[in-house]
């Protein structure tokens, strides 16, 4: 399968305006591909990957568009979308573990869900059974009431059920936030092992923690600001960004085995700009040491290299 | 120096408090001035009890705290007022700390008005924007603002600064962090690591173990509510001995090393922990049971490197801890 | 903050919040009441009827300069709604007005002292019993669950009957302290949830004492909370004060709307006579000050609330 997704934007409404959440995103991701999408809070990563499955009450579409394995999936019309959801695209949302209906047993929800979607339990049981083997549960978690799980098995259950029609494309908000770390990578890995079982095709992880992504994803989108910075696999953006956003957010990441003593480490000064009224030009432009005159003009997300796309005059080597 | 001495929490739960809840038991270290401890566990670890029971804000049900040698639940009334000179506590979520309805400085009026009722205005406002240039922000860009109106990390700076005002030797800092952006997290942390430069004890929270590591001379490893391995931080990461810990270091997600090569790296276990419950059947809600008072709760490995458990079977020790 | 260094002398980038900034949310929250008290109908004409009402209460006098009690005009005359005879004539020769300006005086009176009065009883056990939580707290809710389960009418009626004299003031503090338990109720459910923030053990670690605490940062947050139920004990203790003076078990001296009533139907106005502007206009006067207040109540509710605003 794959993904193509073309100058989308989309807006928030506000009393105040429209708040540029997402202002033209364009990127593809490829079969089997494990996307990651990372970036401060407020950069737009959340309301990318909501508005490729559902757009809330409050987001406005504005342009652009979205295709997957050819067709073109109309993100504008919630009720249009419904055939896609769950079959196609489905989303593992933040706070998954309390998504689930305290008041009934696991199972029961599944089979209500499933129902509303023209198949019927018995007929899913089997598989849903393996798989909820293959995560590393017990079956008669089926049987029980989310209260009576951990965090990591709701976490892990939620992910089962999301998954349950081998969608081409998963969207996982924020999944290992609210976990513990011992659980992160037991969820974190869980993810992958889907992808390669095959029951779903191409993943994108959003997160604001590089560092997972650097365990479990193919390739990194980084935005900020509701633009996309910068796109390449993932060593490369961790070994060689280009974009000065990516370079100072990843030096910034203090790991194990680095000592404040031995290596002091720096954040980027101030803050992202308001998206209001966002400013014209590169919008990394007041934080970002290497600006010059042609960032009043806005950088184009272009690819310097093969599968290393980046928004930074610098970068593509373009001078004043 | 702030000393803990097998400090426990216990809460009465079940219909008319039948049953108890350990969440502290037995955890015993110390802060020394200059220093930054990292005091590291996870959810339900009763890490932030620990830090509440040290700022007196939860009674402590068994064990001392000493500060200076001196105990800290012989304090009442006014002398809670002085110990608070010297301890403070920065916490976790920014926005939850400030008093919404007010200006964000009002936290310096509420010291102001505590302990420097009769300062001049003058002298006063100096010794708050030295504060405030301690702890590197522009006095003019964040007095006189509301709350929203400021970020998570100038909130969190805010907080340090007015610990500052006071004669502080220790600071608690709770998760100060995690609420905070990437880009502004490593500012906040070099604070700190600047503040111990100066002399302060900060005994930081955390359940990240990266900033733990950055930024402490000493670690301690807390797992429901007990120590599980405690030492110097470069020991403690370098050759992490109890399962608990090793478990929490391979699973930290890194940059630039995988977790199977960081598995690898790892390498075997000090030899031959056997009998512990978290060795073979983690994770498993295993309990540490009673041990009396005169035994050591922790085995000494080496030179400034502790381990809880059960029994460690080799040539130099043979000891139920 | 601080700009990196080596950043171009790139024109200024708009700061953040740029829109909304130098308003503080007290502030912003006065002028979105102002705005929204403005455009809320049930608040305006509530307050318009409480408005004029006391306004009737205050200058009532100087309109009208007769005495309530003095009897020397034609008995059981009329209304002609001229100046001196608004209202007409008791069965004794009154002034049905001025007697309904000085009832409603009392009422007023009442209602401020006795609602006052259960306002600050219901604060400080409310305060009290959700700041400290514990022993405290379960001592303070029997307490409260007695006051609130004793019938006050009983009590009432067994005072009254060793008490030879009663006067308003009598009958505002018995209203006072008996009406407070549902608003030490909710005061306490409120200050549960707000004592568990952080801003509150901030104020511990700054050797703030706990009244202190609750009066400086407590309370303040429940201001509007705090607010509104104060307006539902006033318009409470002035219902129930009208309640027990038509019943007789009002001050025995003195004069208020309820009386009115009571002094009208005992004296036979209502049905026998046909005296009907003896009793009506205090009707409808309780009725309009209570209703008005209910009425304020909701209003309010909603400007201070915004998910119940009907935009």
């Amino acid at each position: 399968m794959s993904l193509q997704v073309s100058d989308l934007r989309v807006y928030y409404r506000t009393l105040a305006g429209d708040v540029k959440a997402l202002d033209g995103a364009t990127f593809a991701v490829a079969d089997k591909e494990i996307m990651g999408l990372a970036g401060e809070s407020g950069c737009g990563k959340s309301t990318l990957g909501n508005s490729l499955i559902r757009l809330d009450g409050r987001m406005k579409y504005v342009a652009g568009s979205v295709t997957l394995d050819g067709n073109e999936l109309p993100i504008w019309d919630s009720k249009e979308m419904v055939q896609y959801r769950f079959w196609d695209v489905s989303e593992i949302p933040q706070y998954a573990m309390s998504a689930m209906n305290p008041t009934r047993k696991i199972g029961k929800m599944i089979s209500e869900l499933v129902q509303s979607r023209g198949k019927r339990y018995s007929e899913i049981k089997p598989e849903l059974q393996h798989r909820i083997d293959l995560v590393g549960l017990q079956r008669d978690v089926l049987d029980r009431y989310p209260i009576e799980l951990s965090g990591g098995m709701k976490q892990r259950m939620v992910m089962v059920i999301s998954t349950l029609m081998d969608p081409a494309l998963l969207i996982a908000d924020e999944i290992t936030s609210a976990l513990d770390v011992s659980t992160q990578r037991a969820v974190a890995e869980t993810l992958v092992s889907f992808r390669d079982h095959g029951f779903v095709r191409s993943m994108i992880v959003i997160t604001h923690d590089v560092s997972i992504l650097y365990q479990i994803a193919d390739s990194i989108l980084i935005m900020y600001a509701g633009k996309l910075a910068e796109k390449a696999s993932t060593s490369v953006i961790i070994e060689k960004p280009l974009h000065p956003y990516t370079r100072m957010l990843v030096s910034s990441l203090p790991e194990v085995g680095v000592r404040y003593a031995d290596k002091k480490l720096s954040g980027i000064p101030g803050s992202p700009p308001s998206l209001l009224n966002p400013p014209t030009g590169c919008r990394f432009r007041a934080r970002c040491p290497l600006a010059f005159s042609k960032c009043r003009e806005e950088p184009p997300f272009v690819e310097v290299e093969r599968d290393h796309w980046v928004a930074c005059w610098k970068a593509t080597g373009t001078d004043a | 120096m702030l000393s803990l001495d097998r400090v426990s929490k216990s809460y009465k739960i079940g219909t008319f408090g039948g049953k108890d809840l350990l969440a502290v038991r037995d955890v015993s270290f110390d802060v020394m001035t200059g220093e930054v401890v990292s005091l590291i566990g996870e959810s339900g670890s009763g890490k932030t009890t620990v830090g509440k029971m040290i700022l007196k804000l939860i009674d402590i049900s068994r064990g001392t705290i000493t500060l200076d040698g001196e105990d800290i639940s012989r304090v009442h009334g006014s002398g809670v007022k002085s110990y608070y000179r010297h301890v403070q506590g920065v916490f976790q979520d920014p926005f939850s700390s400030y008093n919404p309805i007010f200006k964000a400085d009002r936290v310096f009026s509420l010291i102001r008005t505590e302990y420097y009722s009769g300062m001049p205005s003058s002298e006063w406002t100096g010794k708050l924007e030295a504060a405030l240039r301690g702890v590197s922000l522009d006095p003019g860009q964040v007095l006189n603002k509301y709350p929203h109106q400021l970020s998570g990390g100038q909130l969190q700076r805010l907080l340090v600064a007015r610990a500052l005002l006071l004669d502080l030797k220790i600071l608690v800092a709770d998760e100060i962090i995690s609420m905070l952006d990437a880009s502004t997290r490593i500012d906040v942390l070099n604070l700190l690591a600047d503040l111990k430069s100066r002399g302060m004890g900060i005994l930081f929270i955390t359940h990240d173990l990266s900033l733990g590591n950055y930024i402490s001379e000493k670690t301690v490893i807390l797992r429901r509510g007990a120590v599980v391995e405690m030492g110097a931080t470069d020991k403690v990461f370098g050759h992490p001995s109890h399962p608990y810990t090793r478990l929490l270091v391979s699973s930290v997600p890194q940059l630039h090393k995988k977790w199977a090569q960081i598995e690898e790296e790892l390498g075997a276990p000090v030899a031959g922990i056997s009998g512990c419950p978290f060795h073979d059947m983690y994770p498993l809600a295993g309990r540490m049971p009673e041990r009396p008072a005169d035994e050591p709760t922790l085995v000494q490995l080496e030179d400034d490197h502790f381990v809880g458990c059960f029994e460690l079977e080799s040539e130099k020790v043979r000891q139920v801890a | 903050m601080t700009a990196a260094p080596g950043t171009a002398t790139a024109p200024s980038p708009p700061s953040q919040d740029a829109a909304e900034d130098a308003t503080p949310p007290a502030k912003r929250a006065r002028g979105e009441f102002l705005f929204f008290a403005l455009r809320s109908k049930k608040f305006l004409i509530a307050s318009a009827i409480l408005l004029f009402l006391a306004f009737l209460a205050i200058f009532g006098p100087m309109i009208d300069p007769t005495d309530p009690i003095a009897q020397d005009g034609l008995p059981q005359r009329h209304p002609t709604l001229d100046p001196g005879n608004w209202f007409g004539q008791t069965y004794f020769g009154e002034d049905v007005f001025a007697q309904f300006v000085s009832g409603l005086q009392a009422t007023f009176f009442v209602g401020f002292l006795g609602g006052g009065l259960a306002a600050a009883i219901g604060m400080a056990v409310g305060f009290t019993a959700g700041y400290r939580g514990g022993w405290t707290d379960e001592v303070l809710n029997m307490i409260t669950n007695v006051f609130l389960v004793i019938p006050t009418l009983a009590v009432l009626l067994v005072i009254t009957s060793y008490l030879q004299a009663r006067g308003v003031l009598f009958e505002a503090i018995f209203i006072g302290m008996t009406s407070w338990p549902w608003a030490a109720r909710a005061i306490r459910a409120q200050t549960f949830s707000l004592r568990s923030r952080d801003f509150i053990d901030l104020a511990k670690l700054s050797g703030r004492g706990s009244w202190k605490i609750i009066v400086t940062e407590i309370a303040p947050n429940m201001s509007s909370y705090l607010f509104l139920t104060f307006i539902l004990l006033f318009g409470g203790a002035i219902l129930i004060a009208a309640s027990l003076d038509f019943i007789g078990l009002g001050p025995t001296g003195g004069l208020s709307l309820g009386l009115m009533m009571f002094n009208s139907v005992t004296y036979g106005a209502a049905l026998q006579l046909g005296i009907w502007w003896w009793f009506i206009p205090p009707g409808i006067g309780i009725m309009a000050v209570v209703g008005a207040l209910y009425v304020m109540n909701v209003g309010l509710d909603e400007i201070f609330n915004p998910k119940l605003r009907e935009t």
